[in-house]
């Protein structure tokens, strides 16, 4: 034998043991060695940006009536890509948990990390960071890209107008929400296909269930879908029944949170 | 040091691991011997806190694994042959576990070389063949340096220079004064590298053991009777899975 390992057992660490910033370490590793992470990211900000460019240099706003000049939201409208945004940040999300059941993987992590409830709150520290920062970045180039396509007749939008900031920053935030989301739901069904199912459920299927209601309802209901929820924290013009972007966004946040809850549950209750 | 005591798990209906007590001693490799699905890799999940035992408990130095302050340097495992992402490098896989427990980059690349994969290492492991898949297993095993060692079925896979490697590989761990618990379905197998013989069928322990005491048992059973006699007698009965003619 070749013996790299007869140095015996190594000196004992300072440290008592493994901690937080330890296993956020591996989970960075883990995130960044996927190739899949990074495409996804790209897509992201080629669906946000590019749908900001589209919607706005077309929105026609010559041809719109007096009633819809006045309902224009030059800021709102840059954030179409979120439809799609969303759904790729979410499911980045699930993959992060679903790709570790699928491969066998989470036996070595758990092997490395015994206590599960922290691998889950690592992972979500960094794909809730890496998904915020590429979130912020790409609402603001949405943003700025849209109001640059946006023809010279109509409106604009700048920064400085009250309100905007907070749209735009609630855009970039509400992507990385909804990829918290898709974790929890990943280490609650384990099953990539599932747990993708489960995200669009809640993010699109979900909404529709309120149509045969009556228009109260319906109303009232668009304060706890996340993608409406989304509409409402993104605009300026204040939405009709809609209640306030930060209740909505702090809303959502409890929704993150809930969904991670039910994960770390789920992770420790089960065998891995 | 590895103690088992009174491991149950059932599932649905049948138990998997019934009533299983043992117990794995540094400085000794431990053969973990029993026919499919006798419970050997079950009992290998529960006592890295993967599996939830329905009653029992297992210990590493007297802590249930969930309790060690850094379980890559005190225990290191090679369960199922492909635990990684098929996507990720050999590297950046040992990389990142390496990191939960505070282990450096030349610790890893040691691991690379010793289990002969670092020309493979910027490979995407998904790509490994079986042999390969079961090195990197075994260099995330090692990666702690841990005085404890579970190996699930390591030949799987190997070629006769790679069991070589792994027989010498785990004789030296074990000389090194670590607990080594090595399952297999091979008791001819087991005679080139295991002292101490725990054999278990349908969950229950048949026998704790020595390779020379069952081989002095099979010469007793008939002239010239062998270690792979004595072992066909102990498991006779609780045999699951058998081929036959008719
Ligand atoms: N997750 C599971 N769900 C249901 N049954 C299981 C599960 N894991 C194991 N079993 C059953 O438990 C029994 C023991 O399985 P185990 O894999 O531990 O055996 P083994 O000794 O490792 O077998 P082999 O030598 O074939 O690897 C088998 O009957 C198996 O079908
Ligand atoms: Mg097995």
């Amino acid at each position: 034998m070749t013996t790299a390992t007869t140095s015996g057992h190594r000196a004992a660490s300072p440290a008592p043991g493994y901690g937080f910033g330890d296993v956020a370490l591996m989970e960075w590793r883990k995130l960044r060695t996927v190739r899949s992470t990074w495409w996804m990211v790209a897509i992201f900000a080629v669906a946000m940006i590019g749908l900001a460019i589209v919607a706005l240099s077309h929105e026609g706003y010559g041809q719109l009536s007096a009633a819809d000049r006045a309902a224009f939201d030059p800021t709102h409208d840059c954030f179409i890509g979120l439809i799609l945004g969303q759904l790729l940040l979410g499911a980045l999300g699930v993959l992060v948990m679903t790709t570790e059941f699928s491969s066998g993987m989470i036996r070595a992590t758990f092997a490395a990390v015994p206590r599960r409830p922290v691998v889950l709150a690592a992972k979500a520290a960094v794909l809730g960071a890496v998904t915020l920062a590429a979130g912020e970045v790409c609402a603001f180039a949405a943003f700025a890209a849209g109001q640059a396509s946006l023809a010279a007749s109509a409106p604009h939008a700048t920064l400085g107008q009250p309100g905007v900031l907070r749209a735009v920053v609630m855009a970039g935030a509400y992507p990385a929400l909804v990829a918290l989301i898709g974790l929890g739901t990943g280490a609650l069904v384990r099953h990539t296909a599932g747990a993708i199912c489960a995200v669009v459920g809640v993010l699109f299927v979900l909404p529709l269930l309120f149509a045969p209601f009556s228009a109260s309802v319906q109303d009232a209901s668009q304060n706890f879908m996340p993608h409406p929820m989304a509409n409402a924290m993104t605009a300026v013009k204040p939405l009709a029944h809609a209640l306030s972007p930060w209740l909505i966004f702090a809303l959502l946040c409890a929704y993150a949170a809930a969904a991670l809850a039910a994960g770390a549950w789920a992770l420790t209750a089960r065998d891995a | 040091m590895i103690e088992a005591r009174g491991l149950v798990k059932a599932y649905r209906s049948a138990k998997a691991v019934d009533n299983l007590s043992f117990e794995v001693r540094p400085g000794t490799v431990t053969g973990f011997l029993g026919p499919n699905g006798a419970g050997k890799s079950t009992t290998m999940r529960m006592i890295m806190g993967l599996d939830r035992p329905d009653a029992g408990q297992a210990r590493i130095g007297g802590r249930r694994y969930g309790d060690l302050r850094w379980p890559l340097r005190e225990v290191g495992a090679l369960l199922e042959a492909k635990a990684f992402h098929p996507g990720r490098t050999a590297r950046a896989h040992l990389m990142a576990l390496a990191a939960s427990n505070g282990i450096g980059r030349q610790r890893v690349e040691e691991m690379l070389a010793l289990t002969g994969i670092e020309k493979a290492a910027d490979r995407r492991a998904g790509k490994f063949s079986l042999g390969m898949s079961q090195r990197l297993g075994i260099a995330a095993a090692l990666l702690g340096d841990p005085g404890v060692l579970l190996l699930d079925e390591p030949v799987n896979g190997l070629d006769p220079e790679g069991i070589r490697w792994i027989r010498n590989l785990m004789r030296g761990l074990a000389a090194q004064g670590r607990a080594v618990l090595v399952s297999s379905h091979l008791i001819s197998e087991m005679a080139y590298t295991a002292d101490a013989l725990i054999v278990i069928g349908r969950g229950r322990l048949l026998a704790q053991t020595t390779v020379a005491q069952l081989s002095a048992h099979g010469a007793t059973l008939k002239p010239g009777g062998s270690l792979e006699e004595a072992f066909f007698q102990l498991t006779e009965g609780v045999t699951d899975y058998s081929g036959g003619l008719s």
